[in-house]
C-alpha cells in the first residue's frame, strides 16, 4: 500500500455511473508522487471513465478525489488542470485544423505555463526533435505515431505535475510504442508523476513502479509492479472478464 | 451600360455593408454551431442605442458608438454567460429556442421603448458623394460601409488566426473537451466570441442605422439578409461572409437594373436559393453539411 503522504493523487470510494449503468464501484486508490504508476484492464473495464472522474468530465455519485491533499471532486475539468495535472485521452486528439507550433501553444495556454513557454518549448523539441521538423505543418498531416508524440508534447508543455495518458500505445506500432515509453521514461526522470493506462499486462508492468489491475469496474489486484507475478495478473484481468 | 456599372459599384459597396451585418453571425454559427436568431434584433438595438447616445448624450457618432459598444458588451455577456452557455450543452434546440425568445424580448422592448416609428442615426454622408463622375456616382455611406466593413473583417480574421486569444476560442470551438483538458475555460472563450460578436453588431447597428431608416422590428430583415451572407460564403468563414455578402448586395441590385427594384429581395433570394443547391455548404467552407 502508498502512504496517504507518498500520495500525490488520492481517489476514496469512488463509484460513478452513466447515466443508470454504474462503470465504477467503490474505487479506492494512490498515486505515488514522482512514479509511474499504471492502471491495467480490459476493454470496458472502466479505465477511462476513471480518468475523466479524475479530470472532472464525469462527476462521481459518491466517493472523493483529492491531489495533493487538496479536494477536486466536482471541479471544473479546466480548473482540475489548472492545478497541475495534464491528460492525454484517448485517441490523441490533436487540434487538427492547427499548426504543431499551434498545438504545442495550446499546452501553454495557461498564465503559468505561458510565461515559461520558450523554456517548454526547448524541451519539448529536444524531447522530439520530429516536431521541430514539423513545427509549421497542419496537424491533420501526421501520423499516428506523430500526432500520440504531439499529444504528449502538448501535455508536456504544460508542465504538470502529473501526467496521465490513457492508451497511448493504442493502434501503433511496436517500434513507436518503444519510442513513446522511452520518453514517458524521461518525463518520469524530470519528476513528474504519471499515471499509464494500458490493456497490455506486461508492458504496463516493465514500465511502472506501482500497477492496479481493473476488471468491470472494480480494483481487483494491486501491487509493486516487479512483485506482480504476471500470471496472476493476467487471470484477475482476464479471469474476470471470461464472465463478462 | 452606365446604368449597370452603377448598379456594379453600388451592389459592391451594399454587399459591405450586408457582410458586416453578417460576420456576427458567421462567428456564432462557426464557434458555437449556433443559429442565432436574435442576430438581426441585437444590431438594431445598437443602431437605436446610437441614435440615443447622439441626441441625448454626446453628438459625436463615434464616441455615440463607443458608448454602444460598452453598453453591447455588457448586454452581450449576460446572454451568453447567463442563458445560452446555460443550455449550449444541452443540444442545439435548446439554444436556437432562447435566441428566437431573445429576438422576440428585443424588438417587442424597442417597440415598447422607442414606439413604431422610422428612426434613423442622423448623418450628413448620405447626402454627400465621394465620387460623381462619367456618369458614376459613389455615395460617401456606402463608401464609408465598405471600407468599414472590409476592415473589421480583416481585425477579424487576424484576432482569430494569429492571436492567443484567437486560438483560444477556435479550440473550444473544435474539441470541448480536449480544451478544457489543457485548462480553457471553454464557456468563457464562448463569451468572448459573443462580445466580439456584439462589437461588430454594434458597428453594424451603427451603419445600417445611418444609411437606412430603422423599426423596431426591421431586425428580421437584417437576420434574413445575415443568414443569406452566411450562407453564400460558407458558415463559420470569415472572408466567405465578406463574398457572401457582395454577392447578395451584387445580385440584388444588378438583378433589380433588369428587372426593376420591386424584384430587389426576391432576385437576392433566388441567387442565395441556387447557391444552397449547387454548393449546400457554402463558397468558402471547408466542412460539409450533415
Ligand atoms: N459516455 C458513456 N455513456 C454510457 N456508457 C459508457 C460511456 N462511456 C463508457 N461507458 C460504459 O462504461 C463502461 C466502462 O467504459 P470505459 O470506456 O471506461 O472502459 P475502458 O476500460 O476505458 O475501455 P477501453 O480499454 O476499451 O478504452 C463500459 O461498459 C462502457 O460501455
Ligand atoms: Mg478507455
Amino acid at each position: 500500500m502508498i502512504s496517504e503522504k507518498e500520495a500525490i493523487l488520492t481517489l476514496d470510494g469512488l463509484n460513478v455511473s452513466h447515466g443508470d449503468l454504474q462503470a465504477i464501484f467503490d474505487v479506492s486508490m494512490r498515486f505515488p508522487r514522482g512514479k509511474i504508476v499504471s492502471i491495467i484492464g480490459a476493454n470496458g473495464a472502466g479505465k477511462s471513465t476513471l480518468l475523466n472522474t479524475i479530470m472532472g468530465v464525469h462527476r462521481p455519485t459518491s466517493g472523493t478525489i483529492a491531489f495533493e491533499g487538496r479536494d477536486i471532486t466536482g471541479a471544473r475539468t479546466s480548473g482540475i488542470a489548472s492545478l497541475g495535472i495534464a491528460m492525454t485521452p484517448e485517441g490523441s486528439r490533436v487540434f487538427e485544423d492547427m499548426t504543431v507550433t499551434e498545438n504545442l501553444l495550446m499546452g501553454a495556454y495557461l498564465p503559468a505555463a505561458k510565461r515559461k513557454r520558450g523554456e517548454q518549448f526547448e524541451k519539448v523539441f529536444s524531447m522530439f526533435p520530429m516536431l521541430k521538423e514539423k513545427s509549421s505543418q497542419l496537424a491533420t498531416f501526421l501520423s499516428g505515431g506523430q500526432r500520440q508524440m504531439l499529444a504528449i508534447a502538448r501535455a508536456i508543455m504544460m508542465d504538470p505535475k502529473l501526467l496521465i495518458c490513457d492508451e497511448v500505445s493504442l493502434g501503433l506500432a511496436p517500434v513507436i510504442i518503444k519510442d513513446i515509453y522511452r520518453k514517458i521514461g524521461e518525463i518520469n526522470e524530470t519528476g513528474v508523476s504519471i499515471i499509464l493506462v494500458e490493456q497490455e499486462v506486461r508492458r504496463s508492468l516493465q514500465h511502472s513502479a506501482y500497477s492496479y489491475v481493473m476488471a468491470k469496474g472494480r480494483i481487483v489486484m494491486e501491487g509493486a509492479s516487479d512483485a506482480l507475478p504476471i500470471d496472476e495478473v493476467n487471470d484477475a484481468y482476464f479471469g474476470i472478464n471470461r464472465f463478462a | 451600360m452606365d446604368i449597370l456599372l452603377q448598379s456594379i459599384v453600388t451592389g459592391v459597396l451594399l454587399g459591405g455593408l450586408y457582410a458586416i451585418i453578417g460576420v456576427g453571425m458567421s462567428m456564432i454559427f462557426g464557434i458555437m454551431r449556433l443559429t442565432n436568431i436574435a442576430h438581426g434584433d441585437i444590431m438594431i438595438l445598437s443602431s437605436f442605442l446610437t441614435m440615443f447616445f447622439m441626441q441625448h448624450v454626446i453628438g459625436n457618432p463615434v464616441a455615440a458608438l463607443l458608448l454602444t459598444i460598452a453598453v453591447m458588451l455588457v448586454f452581450g455577456f449576460c446572454i451568453q454567460h447567463f442563458l445560452i452557455n446555460n443550455v449550449i450543452s444541452k443540444g442545439d434546440e435548446p439554444a436556437l429556442l432562447v435566441t428566437f425568445g431573445l429576438s422576440i424580448i428585443v424588438s417587442n422592448g424597442l417597440f415598447l421603448i422607442f414606439g413604431p416609428a422610422a428612426r434613423g442615426v442622423p448623418t450628413e454622408l448620405i447626402r454627400t458623394n465621394l465620387i460623381n463622375a462619367n456618369g458614376i456616382s459613389v455615395s460617401s455611406m456606402y463608401a464609408l460601409n465598405f471600407v468599414v466593413a472590409v476592415a473589421v473583417i480583416i481585425a477579424l480574421s487576424l484576432i482569430m488566426g494569429r492571436t492567443s486569444l484567437g486560438r483560444g476560442i477556435r479550440a473550444a470551438s473544435s474539441d470541448t473537451l480536449m480544451s478544457e483538458l489543457l485548462g480553457v475555460n471553454t464557456k468563457r472563450m464562448y463569451v468572448y466570441a459573443m462580445l466580439l460578436t456584439v462589437t461588430t453588431a454594434s458597428i453594424a447597428g451603427m451603419l445600417v442605422g445611418m444609411t437606412f431608416t430603422f423599426y423596431p422590428t426591421t431586425g428580421t430583415q437584417y437576420l434574413i439578409i445575415a443568414f443569406g451572407c452566411v450562407v453564400i460564403g460558407g458558415m463559420g468563414s470569415l472572408v466567405g461572409t465578406l463574398l457572401g455578402g457582395v454577392i447578395l448586395g451584387l445580385a440584388q441590385l444588378v438583378g433589380a437594373s433588369f428587372l426593376g427594384s420591386a424584384y430587389q429581395q426576391l432576385i437576392g433570394f433566388l441567387v442565395l436559393l441556387v447557391i444552397l443547391a449547387v454548393r449546400p455548404q457554402g463558397l468558402l467552407s471547408k466542412a460539409v453539411r450533415k
